[in-house]
């Protein structure tokens, strides 16, 4: 068992940027998503903790000691690839035993790891057959049965599931955090799905890949629970990354005295977190967020304060248990839901949509932070 | 439904089997020769003023009388038996030499970056630009005057595992690319050294293509007659290829050892390549499927 912790981590090829001043924690046992899009550099992030790429600047830490310089072998972690990795000439057996006989342990013990390992994950049958005779869901079964048999202190996984279909993938993410959470292993996970960030990680961190137009102190947007991420988001990429369907963002104005914001032809009172904030920026641009599932019609909810939007239907796609309506409000594609049971209008329609006032976030037009 | 239409094949089995006898007419004459127990190149005695039929009869592969004379001779009267030896311990230094050096060379090219790799690589290519012929001079000179390994064995392994290598190199690195470095990296976070992975990982993996380097260095070694002339000064010391001109070379035109051996000297080729067969496709296509 280990913690990790990143202090001031930074990384670059060549000219090019890739993790700026990096700094976090992930607690003995916790299981840590990073997400974020393609080439923000979550990747990397893992590959540093393995050994297998290099640290420009800063300090990484396993346990009590700084492991910058300490070869992979020693680091005590296991990894899952995306690709499995599997030693295509080996047998299941050998596979998951290679760690072990490398590390010259003793054959009984080796034998009883190797059946543990693959009792805990439904290998018992398959130990004999090569990796090409299996179906992805057991291959990825085999890549964690390599990196459970260790019993290492902590698990790097990389986008361990984007090779799987959507049916596996959804099997797959439960067990993998069943297993974590019976092992109670350290683990820093990587996925740019932010559905897999949502439902496997005790927290979360977002990247964004560093951009030489918008300098940020970090690309480490955010760090936080899941619900956190979702809720507050610090700013308008982990707003917009963090929820299906996205998070509307509109440019709104605050009223001269800063207790209402004027969006989208009505106008909302601030709600209490953002009041000092909206005091200090009164009569000034802000951006206003608000999620798909506050956006709803007015005889299917019952929400304490709401204002009306009127727009015309683009677009409605069901979903069976709800319905997703896109509309437009001058020129603002928005997105609300309906119950998929009622009534449902049809594209070139005009309707009138409510949002929950308290459910509005507020953003800094410039920075994209979350007023506060 | 319209019955399927039965295409007519028949010229197209003409003329394959005529290319096809083409091809196989030297070899067919090379067997019947080997087997006729006479040593002229003509396989029957024409008459003073042949007809038409026994002309016919005379460029047909096949020999006035059976016997296997030849076979027998070229092993007890001749020195061949010694000859083929010496190829086989050439060849045979040759391959694993060729085959070692390569196959470290290429996972070196495949997998580290280090200056001078694509000069490195393009200078290999380069090499094998020059017809063998014009590097004769420059070799004896290195190899009999520098080395005096002239007439020895090692001195013909050296040249040859020197020409078998570049071909080797970029057909291993071919493949060796092609090995996903995911699985070396998942090795080495499992505690495997550089040498345990080159071992135990890559060199399984990439069988087929050591197989079909195996298979080129020996080929090298074994057909090759010009450097093996040259170099190789004592009768007892040659190469099958040599010994083989020395049954036809200068005075003696002894046919029939020349079929005999000829025939002797390829089996072991021939079974190699029988043996190596079911690598061959997936060694050759190496590199051109991910």
């Amino acid at each position: 068992m280990a913690s990790i912790r990143f202090d001031k981590i930074g990384k670059q090829f060549g000219e090019t940027e890739i993790i700026k001043n990096l700094e976090f924690s992930v607690n003995d046992g916790e299981f840590m998503v990073f997400v974020g899009p393609s080439g923000c550099g979550k990747s990397t992030v893992l590959r540093m903790i393995a050994g297998l790429e290099t640290i420009s600047s800063g300090e990484i830490w396993i346990g009590d000691r700084v492991v910058n310089n300490v070869h992979p072998k020693d680091r005590d972690i296991a990894m899952v690839f995306q690709s499995y990795a599997l030693y295509p000439h080996m047998s299941v057996y050998d596979n998951i035993a290679f760690g072990l006989k490398i590390r010259k342990l003793p054959d009984a013990d080796i034998r009883k790891r190797v059946k543990d390992a693959a009792e805990l994950l439904g290998l018992v049958n398959f130990l004999d057959r090569k990796p090409k005779a299996l179906s992805g869901g057991q291959r990825q079964r085999v890549a964690l049965g390599r990196a459970i048999v260790r019993n290492p202190s902590v698990f790097l996984f990389d986008e361990p599931l984007s090779n799987l279909d959507a049916e596996l993938r959804v099997q797959m993410r439960a067990e993998i955090s069943k297993l974590q959470r019976r092992l109670n292993t350290t683990t820093v996970y990587v996925t740019h799905d932010q559905v897999e960030a949502m439902t496997m990680g005790q927290r979360i961190a977002v990247l964004s890949a560093c951009d030489k137009n918008k300098p940020r102190a970090t690309n480490l947007m955010q760090c936080g629970s899941p619900m956190d991420l979702y809720d507050r988001p610090d700013n308008i990429f982990v707003a917009r990354f963090i929820g299906t369907p996205n998070m509307n963002i509109v440019p709104a104005r605050l009223s001269d005295d800063g207790s209402t914001v004027n969006s989208l032809g009505g106008s909302m009172p601030v709600s209490a977190q953002f009041k000092q904030a909206a005091q200090a920026m009164r009569g000034r641009e802000v951006m206003l967020g608000i999620r798909p599932e506050h956006i709803g019609a007015a005889h299917e909810i019952d929400w304490p304060q709401t204002q009306a939007i009127q727009g015309q239907v683009e677009m409605v796609e069901l979903l069976g248990h709800e319905a997703i309506l896109h509309f437009k409000v001058g020129g603002q594609i928005m997105v609300g839901r309906l119950h998929s049971h009622g009534h449902l209008p049809a594209p070139g329609d005009t309707v009138t949509m409510q949002m929950k006032c308290e459910a509005i976030h507020l953003f800094d037009p410039v920075t994209e932070l979350r007023l506060r | 439904m319209a019955e399927p239409k039965t295409k007519n094949h028949l010229w197209l089995h003409v003329s394959l089997i005529t290319f096809t006898m083409l091809a196989l007419y030297p070899v067919f004459w090379v067997l019947a020769l080997s087997f006729s127990g006479q040593q002229s190149v003509g396989l029957i005695d024409l008459p003073k003023d042949p007809s038409f039929f026994e002309r016919l009869r005379g460029i047909l592969p096949f020999p006035a009388h059976w016997s296997v004379k030849n076979y027998v001779e070229v092993w007890t009267e001749q020195q061949f038996g010694r000859w083929l030896w010496n190829s086989v311990v050439i060849s045979a230094m040759t391959t694993l030499l060729g085959v070692f050096l390569a196959c470290t060379a290429a996972y070196a090219f495949s997998r580290f970056r280090f200056p001078g790799r694509n000069t490195g690589m393009l200078m290999f290519l380069v090499s094998q630009m020059f017809p063998g012929t014009l590097m004769l001079i420059p070799l004896f000179i290195i190899i009999v005057k520098q080395l005096q390994l002239g007439n020895t064995y090692i001195g013909l392994v050296i040249v040859y595992a020197t020409t078998s290598i570049p071909f080797c190199v970029w057909m291993l690195k071919g493949y060796f690319d092609t090995i996903p470095y995911d699985i070396e990296e998942s090795a080495i976070i499992d505690g495997a050294s550089r040498l345990t992975i080159f071992w135990r990982i890559i060199l399984p993996l990439a069988k087929p293509a050591i197989a079909i380097t195996a298979l080129f260095s020996f080929m090298t070694a074994w057909n090759e007659f010009i450097l093996a002339s040259v170099f190789m000064e004592s009768e007892a010391n040659y190469t099958a290829p040599v010994g083989l001109r020395f049954f036809v070379g200068g005075f003696s035109s002894q046919w029939g050892f020349f079929a005999a051996g000829s025939v002797i000297v390829s089996l072991p080729v021939v079974a190699l390549f029988l043996q190596l067969q079911k690598y061959l496709i997936s060694g050759l296509t190496a590199g051109s499927v991910k």
